[in-house]
């Protein structure tokens, strides 16, 4: 504990709940595909590829007809910067925060795309998928995202 | 759910999600006294100049009348339990095995009670109305925290009735 001049005490304080949570069906399969280096998307009723994967249909509201596999390439529809990556970011260097639209997805995925500076990641950029050398089913199987030349 | 989706769950079932969130708390002024008053072994509190009531933790501001408290008070280590509860479930992060009791300690002299464990005998011995008083832990472990009272141990003396501790509960 610290003791700032004033006489006042101060300390650090974390609060935390060590939640688990169940995935249920979909992200059950999801996370088990991802561990296998495999991406999934979810096929609606009216055709569309959700990726990542809902249980339901986000317009309808229906039943997802099934999950297939998604492409590992796609384009960047929005992104952002993170200067000071903190030691949760799974990139330790400077990276982008990315929506990525993946070849015949309907939707974009948020992942971290590894590059110089936010000018090098435009929308519209096409990225490719670098996967983890180690997975244990979690989204940080997917190390980041690449730019393609 | 189609066969197809049926067919690819395998054993990734669950995921870790913890929630951690992370402060740096400024104890206050008022605190801050008390939490050096427990480096030094000593309980702390403050009293109203309009209610006389003694706050343990001291408090800046008097919650009922609003005004700025008044002199600081040194309290006994002696107190009554008010209300308690029996620790039966374990959760992470748990420094004492259960079962365990967290009570409400009146210390003589104060109006409200300070939230401490109670130890030093069975937990079903435990009832409102026991005369405690605080087990502190050596001078060379005292620390700036509640903890360097280790626990309150019951003295033995005979309970208060409930009757006078009515309204501090």
């Amino acid at each position: 504990m610290q003791q700032p001049i004033d006489g006042v005490l101060e300390a650090p304080y974390v609060m935390e709940y060590t939640y688990r949570r169940s995935l249920g069906p979909v992200m059950s399969a999801f996370f088990t595909a991802l561990r296998d280096g495999r991406l999934l998307g979810a096929r609606t009723a009216s055709g569309k590829l959700v990726v990542p994967p809902l249980e339901w249909d986000p317009e309808t509201g229906a039943a997802i007809a099934g999950l297939e596999p998604a492409a590992e390439e796609g384009v960047v529809t929005a992104a952002t910067w993170v200067a000071a990556p903190e030691p949760r970011h799974l990139l330790q260097e400077p990276f982008a925060y990315a929506l990525i639209q993946l070849d015949g997805a309907s939707t974009a995925m948020l992942h971290a795309v590894a590059c110089a500076s936010l000018e090098a990641c435009p929308v519209g950029t096409r990225v490719k998928l670098v996967w983890s050398e180690s997975r244990t089913g979690s989204l940080r199987d997917i190390r980041c995202f690449e730019p393609v030349n | 759910m189609s066969e197809a989706t049926k067919a690819v769950v395998k054993d990734v079932t669950t995921m870790a999600s913890p929630v951690s969130l992370k402060f740096r708390a400024r104890a206050g002024k008022d605190l801050s006294r008390f939490l050096r008053g427990m480096k030094e072994r000593r309980i702390v509190g403050r009293v109203c100049p309009s209610c006389n009531y003694v706050y343990v933790p001291p408090r800046g501001a008097c919650p009922t009348c609003g005004c700025p408290m008044g002199d600081e008070r040194v309290l006994p280590e002696t107190g009554t339990i008010t209300t308690f509860c029996i620790v039966n479930i374990p959760f992470e992060g748990q420094k004492l095995k259960p079962p365990y009791v967290c009570a409400s300690v009146l210390l003589d002299g104060a109006d409200v009670a300070l939230f401490h464990l109670v130890g030093g005998c069975d937990v079903n011995e435990v009832r409102m109305g026991m005369r405690v008083r605080a087990e502190w832990v050596d001078e060379a472990d005292a620390e700036l925290s509640l903890e360097t009272i280790r626990y309150f141990v019951p003295t033995g003396e005979p309970d208060r009735p409930l009757a006078q501790i009515r309204e501090h509960i």
